[in-house]
């Protein structure tokens, strides 16, 4: 165990938790959000764990992330509606036969498009914010209508294939089958992000790009090669959040990826720009605060994770792991 | 073979709406130490930044083993064998000590594949890199990061080790271990251009030395004719060697 690990920000998701088991008062009921809180969180850290490594490699604000949410979630909508006959099914593994080819494409697609984002969007405005936040915000305009020209402006159901619907019950909490399934993703990409950050010399490289990307050349290396990468894996990544969420939600409508953005810019302002680990704790601070409060105040829901950020924001001002040098 | 392995020939810098430098001439032999001396402001940190392509040169040409580098982005520079070693070290504070040095060998995909050898030359340099291998960088004291800096530019074989200011913030003792690290380098054969403002570490590492003031070199010349006039120590730098 790595003794100069920040161990602190951790204990943040189980303080949560555990604050709010006496407000919500039912054990069973406070189990059930909370698996929620944390399969909503997964879903935010997938979408924002690419942002972030955006924001801390490239210095980039990317304000139109958002695009390749909602991009995921309509082309899911379109490979499920094909697969009618293996969505219906009652068994999970066809099922999963269905959903898995569906992200394969969304994160395809959604790749595909950020590359193209990157080229034409971001390029031009390296190094200027305020050009930045504009002209991506005016890019996911841009996305938004196209998605409204292929697939209609209107809601599109995405409703949960058969053997993903339904609850198991532990003890009197009813959990629903797909917030488990969403948590397992959310570990799975986790695992595999901590994996490629820590034990590949490609990670290596991301994580000393988002410390000091001046240097990284300095010994030889692209970094803009480097972020292209990270940008489409990003863009992938998004796709991949856009189906979860869509699925989680159970319909989608092309403005969805913009509502998200705000919940994707405080995760990552909570973690600390250009933290995965930090992200993934901010994802899960904010599941688990909107859950809790939609249940307990649904009318400051929003609010509360706003409140979250500032709190934390005291407590640590870059962010509970900041590495990025800005 | 050329006998000046770097040179600069009339370099202007501009940094934003800043002239900093002013038709810098400087040429390092290959195979010596070369020193950069010079006050706060003359434009020494600004000269090693532009030679890695880190800010660009405006106008004149720098040349290196004879091929034209101006025009040239920074990893392509680096790419040449040309190891640099920044004032700030440029250490990543969240990657380990075994991962700086990773990064650093750009031959070697795993901790594993780097010399072994080499490592075990650096470990003897150095044994703060050893005894910390496995340790954050960031929790190196100034020192032990000053020679994790120098230990990742000569992880690998380099024609030409830039080195801005390396006994900058350091112990005493910590200077001496690392002159006599760079009388190790020296005598490898590694070309060296260097920037300090420690007299007593100039005198002992200098072969040629080059002075700057505002931007200009204002003298080139050997170390130990410097050394030896008092007079020009005092007009160039307004203190004796």
């Amino acid at each position: 165990m790595n003794k100069d690990f920040d161990y602190k920000p951790l204990l943040l998701v189980p303080v949560l938790a555990l604050a709010a088991l006496p407000l919500i008062g039912s054990g069973s009921t406070w189990l059930t959000l909370t698996v929620a809180g944390l399969a909503m969180g997964m879903i935010v850290f997938i979408i924002a764990s690419g942002l972030t490594l955006v924001f801390g490699l490239m210095d980039v604000l990317n304000f139109g992330h958002g695009v390749f949410i909602a991009l995921g979630a309509f082309v899911a909508t379109s490979v499920l509606g094909m697969m009618g006959d293996w969505t219906g099914s009652q068994e999970l593994w066809r099922n999963l036969l269905a959903v898995l080819p569906a992200m394969v494409v969304a994160m395809l697609v959604a790749g595909a498009v950020g590359l193209a984002f990157e080229r034409f969007i971001v390029r031009p405005v390296y190094g200027q914010h305020l050009k930045q936040i504009l002209i991506t915000m005016g890019g996911m305009i841009i996305g938004e209508e196209l998605i409204k020209v292929i697939w209609g402006p209107l809601q599109i159901a995405l409703p949960l294939p058969e053997g993903m619907r339904g609850a198991v019950l532990l003890g009197d909490a009813a959990v629903e089958k797909y917030r488990l399934i969403a948590v397992v993703v959310g570990l799975a990409v986790f695992a595999a992000q901590a994996w490629t950050l820590s034990r590949t010399k490609i990670g290596l490289l991301i994580r000393a790009g988002v410390q000091d990307r001046e240097m990284v050349e300095a010994m030889g290396y692209r970094i803009r090669r480097l972020f292209v990468g990270v940008f489409v894996m990003g863009s992938a990544l998004a796709g991949l959040g856009g189906v979860m969420w869509g699925l989680y939600q159970q319909n989608v409508v092309p403005q969805m990826g913009a509502q998200v953005n705000v919940l994707i810019f405080i995760v990552i302002i909570i973690g600390g720009l250009g933290s995965t680990a930090g992200a993934l704790i901010g994802a899960l601070l904010v599941g688990l605060m909107a859950n809790y409060t939609g249940f307990l105040v649904p009318k400051v829901a929003l609010f509360s994770n706003i409140a979250l950020m500032v709190a934390i924001l005291l407590w640590r001002p870059q962010g509970v792991y900041p590495v990025a040098n800005r | 073979m050329s006998e000046m392995l770097l040179k600069l020939e009339g370099v202007h810098t501009h940094i934003g709406a800043y002239h900093i430098l002013h038709g810098v001439d400087l040429q390092v032999p290959r195979g010596q130490l070369t020193l950069l001396l010079g006050r706060n402001g003359a434009g020494k940190t600004t000269t090693l930044r532009t030679i890695m392509g880190l800010w660009r040169a405006s106008a004149g040409r720098i040349t290196f083993d004879g091929q034209d580098i101006t025009a040239l982005h920074t990893p392509s520079i680096a790419a040449l064998d040309i190891a640099y070693v920044p004032e700030n070290m440029g250490i990543f504070a969240d990657l380990t000590v075994k991962e700086n040095m990773l990064l650093a060998a750009r031959q070697a995909r795993r901790a594993g594949e780097m010399d072994e050898v080499r490592l075990q030359w650096i470990f003897q340099l150095f044994p703060a890199v050893e005894k910390f291998w496995n340790h954050p960088a960031g929790k190196l004291s100034g020192g032990q990061k000053q020679m994790l800096a120098v230990s990742r530019a000569i992880v690998e074989p380099r024609r030409l080790l830039i080195v801005d200011e390396p006994s900058k913030g350091l112990a005493p003792v910590m200077v001496a271990n690392m002159i006599a690290a760079f009388q190790q380098l020296k005598a490898s054969g590694v070309t060296i251009l260097l920037v300090e403002q420690n007299i007593n570490f100039a005198k002992q590492l200098g072969d040629s030395v080059v002075v700057m003031d505002n931007g200009r070199v204002v003298h080139a010349g050997t170390m130990q004719a410097l050394a030896g006039d008092e007079e020009l120590q005092q007009s160039l730098l307004g203190l004796a060697l």
